[in-house]
């Protein structure tokens, strides 16, 4: 007895303050095992090629995002007894609609979409009142949240006025408050140039001037050209009112970045090319993107775009959901994604969610040139009530979502 | 070997005549600098830097040998685990440890090192004698955080994008269960009864307390720090008192560490530090605990018993890890 009392004394600090440590049981049950179908859907459209040699399209542009979240979703189910799965459809919007439906009876009831924004409601339609969420990652276009809302339709893609206010908030922060716009030809740059124009107005921008671009720059290969286009964009540019930053709207990158260094005045780019507002970049390596990106490269042999992401967002929400509930069933799982107590952790830093009143991801965007990140957005400053997340897109109190409050 | 390998001492003067002159309760603490590629090395009697040094590329966790001659140091760029002699920062030897170590712990054995690599979806166990890979055990994904308990018998590793904490039977090597916690659980601490595990959820915001013997949440404690915003909350450095009555938990961008009792799990006090506060360690006497701030590029130096922030030393760019000689 004295010899185990004086052992004990002389024992260092650290065994002495330590109260004795209670034997942890070790088990051996497991949990039941479940399997969640998630379905791709891939619109087969015909696209005029970007501009550059670095942006040309992958066949498995999204798909692979999606791949990689059934990864990140198995390595996580086999914890729980989970596996996910996933079948891809590619075709018009008429054989992907035949094809889900028919999907869906096997219990594919979590869509994720790459199509037209006529062709997603056409979809989403389709599959009304059954048990199925679509997610739409193709698409930017905000009434596809707003008017043309759908309770079956969750966004991970962010909206134009999202990517807009992205932009604008730090140009404002950095005091290049004067805007030159240019905008392209398409129907698509006039509903981006119009969430420039909203969002000048919000954080209070200036367009001082507005040119529409027409000029017919050929098509992308030709043997030569930059002879002409060197002459064309600076006299394009001329005699604008002075302006900080040219801001050119090109969404289907046709032209916006012949703009850089072409300028007649030396001013910056930004838009659609320059400097770039988006859901992800290539090159992102805060809050853990770089075991992210590496996981992706291993899978896809590339580099990660911004579809790839919002499809593994939209893939990883559909897990974080079963995993959180353990368990498959449809109902349990749509309902936690649209309740306000989901979030899911998607490499920026902050915990992202849905938008309860139109089921749009909430996220912060990326600025940042084609090689590096330049800023994250919201930029500090920009209050907001709830959530600073918020203070990008169109806002709860603005919505005219009637589909979600039904 | 990688031109890293070898230490090479910056002030290799001024050392000399610090590290003559310890006094009974002086230790020496090890910071890992993740941007300078360097390690700093801080005399906990006087409280200033006495050496830096440089080491391999992006030195992430540290850990020291239980006899305390050696700092073992996560080299995450190098792929590799390195080992520095504790007294003269020299170079010894390099671990297989595989792609990019991120956190590592040491088992009460004194052999068998257990290291999340992010990458990998793996913990590799090492012993770090022989400098051979013992096993792989397959995990969630990015481990990150590893807690041994202080018996040696269970690891627990958390997984940033799985949200778990797996429960590790250090016989075996086996999963024996897992815990989901909130989103990018990053660090997993074990109080020394072993009654309280606590895990740091960063994007959560919340630390969640967990019973090891059933698995169950004891509770999961929320901060609330006025004129913080709520996204700035971000723990992730945990350390509870020896006597298991205090835990310091690490706020991340809101600068602070949070002071915790761990019966009623309030907090007590919010300490101000320097910017995004990750890791910290005790001094053997738990008299102080210092802090890494990544952000403003130096280390806290807090008066447990005072729970006050008494200095704040200069030290290389994004300091990372931290931990204290034994004597």
């Amino acid at each position: 007895m004295a010899f185990a009392l004086t052992a004990a004394f002389a024992l260092p600090a650290r065994a002495e303050d330590s109260p004795q440590p209670a034997p942890i049981p070790i088990p051996t049950a497991q949990p039941q095992g479940v399997n969640i179908k998630i379905l791709y859907v891939k619109e087969n459209r015909s696209k005029e090629l970007p501009l550059s040699l670095l942006d040309q399209p992958n066949p498995d542009d999204g798909i692979a995002g999606a791949k990689l979240g059934i990864a990140d979703n198995n390595t996580t189910g086999r914890f729980l007894n989970q596996t996910f799965t996933m079948d891809v459809l590619e075709g018009d919007i008429d054989e992907l609609i035949k094809g889900a439906t028919e999907k869906l009876s096997g219990g594919d009831s979590f869509i994720i979409a790459d199509v037209e924004p006529d062709s997603l409601l056409k979809l989403s339609d389709a599959l009304a009142g059954k048990p199925a969420q679509i997610f739409n990652v193709g698409n930017p276009d905000d009434r596809l949240r707003e008017e043309d809302c759908r309770p079956n339709v969750m966004h991970t893609a962010p909206t134009r006025t999202m990517l807009a206010d992205a932009l604008t908030q730090y140009l404002v922060w950095k005091r290049w408050p004067n805007w030159l716009l240019v905008v392209g030809p398409s129907p698509k740059d006039q509903l981006l140039a119009d969430a420039y124009r909203r969002s000048a107005k919000k954080f209070g921008a200036k367009i001082v001037e507005e040119r529409q671009f027409k000029i017919d720059t050929g098509n992308r290969r030709a043997d030569g050209g930059y002879e002409q286009i060197q002459q064309q964009i600076p006299q394009f540019l001329q005699g604008a009112k002075d302006h900080d930053v040219v801001l050119v709207v090109d969404e289907d990158e046709v032209f916006a970045d012949y703009f850089p260094y072409r300028t007649w005045v030396p001013r910056p780019i930004a838009g659609s090319a320059g400097l770039v507002p988006s859901s992800w970049h290539p090159a992102l390596e805060l809050w853990g993107g770089t075991q992210f990106q590496n996981r992706f490269k291993k899978l896809s042999g590339r580099i990660m775009r911004p579809i790839d992401y919002d499809a593994w967002v939209a893939t990883r929400a559909v897990g974080e959901a079963a995993s959180r509930k353990q368990t498959s069933d449809f109902k349990t799982l749509r309902d936690y994604m649209h309740s306000p107590k989901f979030d899911v952790a998607a490499f920026k830093g902050i915990a992202t969610s849905f938008r309860t009143w139109n089921g749009q991801f909430r996220q912060p965007l990326l600025v940042s040139t084609p090689k590096q990140l330049v800023s994250v957005s919201p930029q500090q400053g920009f209050l907001h009530q709830f959530s600073v997340l918020d203070t990008l897109g169109i806002d709860k109190p603005e919505t005219k979502c009637k589909a979600y409050t039904q | 070997m990688s031109r890293f390998a070898q230490a090479l001492p910056v002030f290799a003067a001024a050392a000399m005549t610090s590290f003559g002159a310890t006094t009974a309760n002086a230790y020496t603490a090890y910071i890992t600098n993740e941007k300078d590629n360097s390690l700093s090395v801080i005399d906990t009697d006087k409280l200033e830097v006495i050496k830096t040094v440089k080491i391999g590329q992006r030195p992430r966790g540290i850990v020291m040998s239980k006899d305390g001659k050696w700092v073992i140091v996560c080299t995450s760029d190098d792929n590799d685990v390195k080992i520095y002699d504790a007294k003269t920062l020299e170079y010894v030897k390099s671990l297989p440890s595989g792609p990019d170590p991120e956190l590592l712990t040491l088992h009460p054995d004194g052999k068998r090192l257990y290291i999340a690599n992010e990458d990998d979806n793996l913990v590799t166990v090492v012993d770090i004698e022989t400098s051979k890979v013992l096993t792989e055990i397959p995990v969630g994904v990015e481990p990150e955080g590893m807690g041994m308990s202080p018996d040696g018998k269970v690891l627990v590793n958390t997984s940033e994008t799985t949200n778990m904490a797996h429960f590790i039977d250090t016989e075996n090597h086996k999963t024996f269960d897992n815990v989901l916690v909130d989103s990018r659980p990053r660090v997993a601490m074990f109080n020394s009864a072993q009654t309280q595990l606590w895990v740091s959820s960063e994007v959560g915001g919340t630390v969640a307390v967990i019973n090891p013997a059933d698995r169950k949440l004891i509770t999961k404690i929320n901060f609330e720090i006025p004129g913080v915003e709520k996204e700035a909350i971000q723990p992730v450095g945990i350390r509870i008192t020896k006597d298991g009555k205090l835990a310091f938990i690490a706020l991340g961008p809101a600068n602070r560490v949070a002071v915790v009792d761990t019966s009623t799990f309030k907090v007590l006090k919010y300490i101000l530090v320097g910017q995004r506060v990750w890791q910290m360690y005790f001094t053997p006497d738990d008299k102080l605990l210092l802090t890494t701030n990544g952000a403003s590029n130096d280390v806290t130096v807090i008066d447990v018993a005072n729970q006050k922030a008494i200095k704040s030393i200069k030290v290389g760019r994004y300091p990372w890890g931290v931990v204290v000689s034994p004597d």
